[in-house]
Order: structure tokens, then C-alpha cells, then sequence
């Protein structure tokens, strides 16, 4: 079957990129763009190392075709570090020791940020419920969901100062 | 398109079963037609007539469509039950439908709703009850070239409520072992038309007349909620295995129908 042209926006860059229709995205992105950091588990949705986010949504990657990605605003871990800085969550990860091997983290990562995106304060319980669809099998969970936690807590007083300045 | 494939031909909604089957070589699709950007199928209409849910809308976009979760929470629910939060970015009521599997979390609820699924082909459109359309695990009525555009629930009354437990080992990501549906309207505090459906306990999700009609003109007591618990338990066909026995099983959708009917009946603001 002949190659399907997508043109698509990862990480806000504007990207083509022509792959065979039944090629998954997570196939798309490691072996013809190079992203690395989007890393396959399972391939079967169950383990969430390969998260992205698909307008906004976070979305197991090996569940998405190449082709469902034209049109559409991906970003992947690739992203999520600044201008050199890290995220507040990827230095939490690191501060906490919340990773081992490191396949999972990427995947964890995008999840957290999803959720601390909705929901600033959330509980531990939310946490592990929005974490759910991600699984580690070195650090066990406690490790991540403190790392998380952390962050929340160190953007929500991010954002206060901001409010602050903004008000004088 | 889909009629005229000589091959095997798939509606590709959120994916979250077709593309693992396609990983697995259990299909080799010739063609796949994505149905995302019909804007008649990822959309949610919701007036006091009715609730129509495209069949391309996700799990995530039901939750969030806070009028239809008011009027059907057990429906919202039993749809953000499947998977995780990827899988809800992704999975649809339909394809959850179709899939056919008896542990489906959306099936039982949508029967007891009154669910209606609208099936076009080219030639036909034709509305069937949910419960129509699942023959057998992984089987289902649908002739070739015919797709499921949307699910139409029908006008909620007043008082009225549904709800849906499942029970799994775990506390997320796991498949039903039994599962219960209950929709139900009161009159003057008693309750007036009632449906219960069980999930996982049969190869297909099974409507229990004999349930409903166990607490239909009852204040929910004791009584009626024994003789529903004996006929859900009485309507089950399971499998055994590992993850709950046959005894096990029949005994749980007896538990779980009982819960479930106590949570609607609250819902629909019966005391």
C-alpha cells in the first residue's frame, strides 16, 4: 500500500513525514523523526511508556497510527524541558530518585504533566489513579507519586509569586 | 467504502482494540477507514428529547460533557471505566460495543439506559436496541458495510437514575469478572419502570426482567432488594476460571445488582 503523507506539529515544530498506513505513530516517531524518548513497552496500550499528547490528550502512542497524526499538535518528552531547563517535574524525578532504568520515565512524565496541567493540587489518590496507566517495574510507585506531589506543590507556589507580581 | 472492500474492511474510531489486534496479526486490515472527522460521529447532542453520542467520541469527552454525565452517571461512569486515562483519550462507547467482549463496562449500562444504536450502511439506516446488537463474544449483528454512526439514549424523566459497579481484583485497569447496570424511575417514591443488567456472567450482557420486575412498585426494601439479588444471581451463565469461580460469580452479580439498584434509587431522589 502506498506511503501516507502526514503533516503534523510536534513539540510546535511544524513536521512532514510519509510512513505506511498501518505504521503505529510511536514506530513514526522513534525510527523516521528520530524521538527517541517516546519508548515502546508493551506496544499494546497497557504500560504507558510510550505517552504523548495528541491535542492536548495524553494518548498511548504504539495506539495511534502515523497517519491519525496529520492535522493534529503532538508533544512528546522531547518538549517538555525549556531552553536547556528542566521541567520542575523532571528535576523532582531526579531529586526524588523516582527512576531506575528509565523506560517508563519518559511516559510518567507526560502523565504527570497532563495532570498537574487539570489539577494543581492534587490528592495522592488522584495521583495514583491518574498514574495508573504507566507502570514501573523498578522503582515500585511510592518514588514517583512523592516526585509528583513535590512538584505540584513547588508550581503551586510558582504561581502565587506570579499572581503577586502581577498585583504590585 | 467499507461495502466495496474485498478485504477485510474496519472502522478505525479510538483504536484502543483494533490497533492491538492488528500488533497481534490476529487482523490484517486491507482497508481503515478513520471516522473521527465525520462530524455527525464525534459529536454529543443533548436536548430534553435525548442524548445522541457520536461513535467516534471518547470515553474522555463523555466525562467531561458535564449535562449528559448529570443525566446519565451510571453510563459516564461505567464508559470512564475503560482503561486508563490514555485509553480514555482514545476509547469509544461503540467500539466498546463492538468489540464484543461480555466484560464490556459500557454494554450493561447503555442496555439499562434504553440505548439505541444507529446503524447505517449505504442503503439502510435502521435504530436497535443495544442489546441487539451483541450475539457472542466478539460476535455481533452487523451485516457487512453496516457501522454504528451513534448512541441515542432516550428522554431522561424526572426522578430517574442509573448507576453501574463493576467488581475487579485490583482497583483500576482490570477487567470486569461481574459487573451490574440499573436504571430506574420513581413515582411518588416508589419505583415505576426499572431495568437491570448484568455484565461478565454470560457471553453476553444479560437484561434481567425478573430483576427489575422484583423492585418495580417497591420503596427499595429489604425484601425486593433479596428478590433482585436471587434473580440476577438466578440469570447467570459464567465462565470459571481464575479470576472468580462460577459460584463466585453468580453470587457477585446478586451483591453487585443489589448495590447498583441502592445507588440509582438515591440518584433518581428516592428515601
Amino acid at each position: 500500500m502506498a506511503a501516507v503523507l502526514v503533516s503534523t506539529t510536534i513539540n510546535g515544530d511544524s513536521v512532514e513525514f510519509a510512513c505506511p498506513p498501518e505504521e503505529s505513530l510511536l514506530d513514526a516517531l522513534r525510527d523516521r523523526l528520530g524521538l527517541t524518548g517516546v519508548k515502546e513497552g508493551c506496544g499494546t496500550g497497557d504500560c504507558g511508556a510510550c505517552s504523548i499528547t495528541l491535542d492536548g490528550r495524553l494518548v498511548c502512542s504504539c495506539l495511534v497510527l502515523g497517519a491519525e497524526a496529520d492535522g493534529r499538535e503532538i508533544a512528546t518528552i522531547e518538549g517538555m524541558a525549556e531552553n536547556g531547563t528542566l521541567h520542575p517535574l523532571q528535576e523532582n524525578f531526579i531529586e526524588h530518585a523516582a527512576l531506575q532504568c528509565g523506560i517508563c520515565t519518559p511516559g510518567f512524565l507526560m502523565a504527570a504533566k497532563v495532570l498537574l496541567e487539570r489539577n494543581s493540587n492534587p490528592t495522592e489518590t488522584e495521583i495514583r489513579y491518574a498514574l495508573a496507566g504507566n507502570l514501573c517495574r523498578c522503582t515500585g510507585y511510592d518514588k514517583i507519586v512523592r516526585a509528583v506531589q513535590a512538584t505540584a506543590k513547588e508550581m503551586r507556589q510558582l504561581d502565587k509569586k506570579k499572581s503577586r507580581r502581577k498585583k504590585s | 467504502m467499507l461495502e466495496n472492500e474485498a478485504g477485510a474492511a474496519f472502522v478505525l474510531a479510538g483504536g484502543t482494540d483494533l490497533l492491538v489486534r492488528m500488533k497481534l496479526g490476529h487482523v490484517e486490515p486491507a482497508l481503515l477507514v478513520d471516522i473521527k472527522r465525520i462530524p455527525v460521529m464525534s459529536s454529543i447532542t443533548h436536548s430534553a428529547s435525548g442524548t445522541r453520542i457520536g461513535a467516534a467520541v471518547s470515553g474522555a469527552e463523555l466525562g467531561e460533557h458535564k449535562a449528559v454525565a448529570k443525566a446519565w452517571p451510571g453510563v459516564v461512569e461505567a464508559t470512564n471505566l475503560i482503561g486508563s486515562d490514555q485509553i480514555q483519550s482514545r476509547c469509544t462507547m461503540v467500539g466498546n460495543l463492538c468489540n464484543a467482549s461480555p466484560a464490556a463496562d459500557s454494554v450493561p449500562a447503555m442496555i439499562a439506559a434504553g440505548a439505541k444504536a444507529v446503524v447505517v450502511s449505504r442503503t439502510r439506516r435502521r435504530t436497535v436496541p443495544v442489546e441487539k446488537i451483541v450475539t457472542g463474544p466478539g460476535q455481533t449483528s452487523l451485516a457487512r458495510g453496516e457501522v454504528i454512526e451513534a448512541i441515542v439514549l432516550p428522554a431522561r424523566p424526572a426522578r430517574s437514575g442509573d448507576a453501574y459497579l463493576r467488581f475487579i481484583p485490583r482497583t483500576e485497569m482490570d477487567i470486569a469478572v461481574v459487573s451490574a447496570g440499573v436504571n430506574l424511575t420513581l413515582e411518588r417514591g416508589r419505583v415505576k419502570t426499572a431495568r437491570v443488567v448484568l455484565g461478565a456472567v454470560a457471553p453476553t450482557a444479560v437484561l434481567v426482567p425478573a430483576a427489575a420486575k422484583a423492585i418495580i412498585g417497591s420503596k427499595l426494601d429489604d425484601d425486593a432488594l433479596d428478590k433482585l439479588a436471587a434473580a440476577c444471581s438466578a440469570a447467570c451463565n459464567p465462565i470459571d476460571d481464575k479470576r472468580g469461580t462460577i459460584e463466585y460469580r453468580t453470587k457477585v452479580a446478586g451483591v453487585l445488582g443489589r448495590r447498583a439498584a441502592k445507588i440509582a434509587f438515591q440518584r433518581a431522589g428516592g428515601a
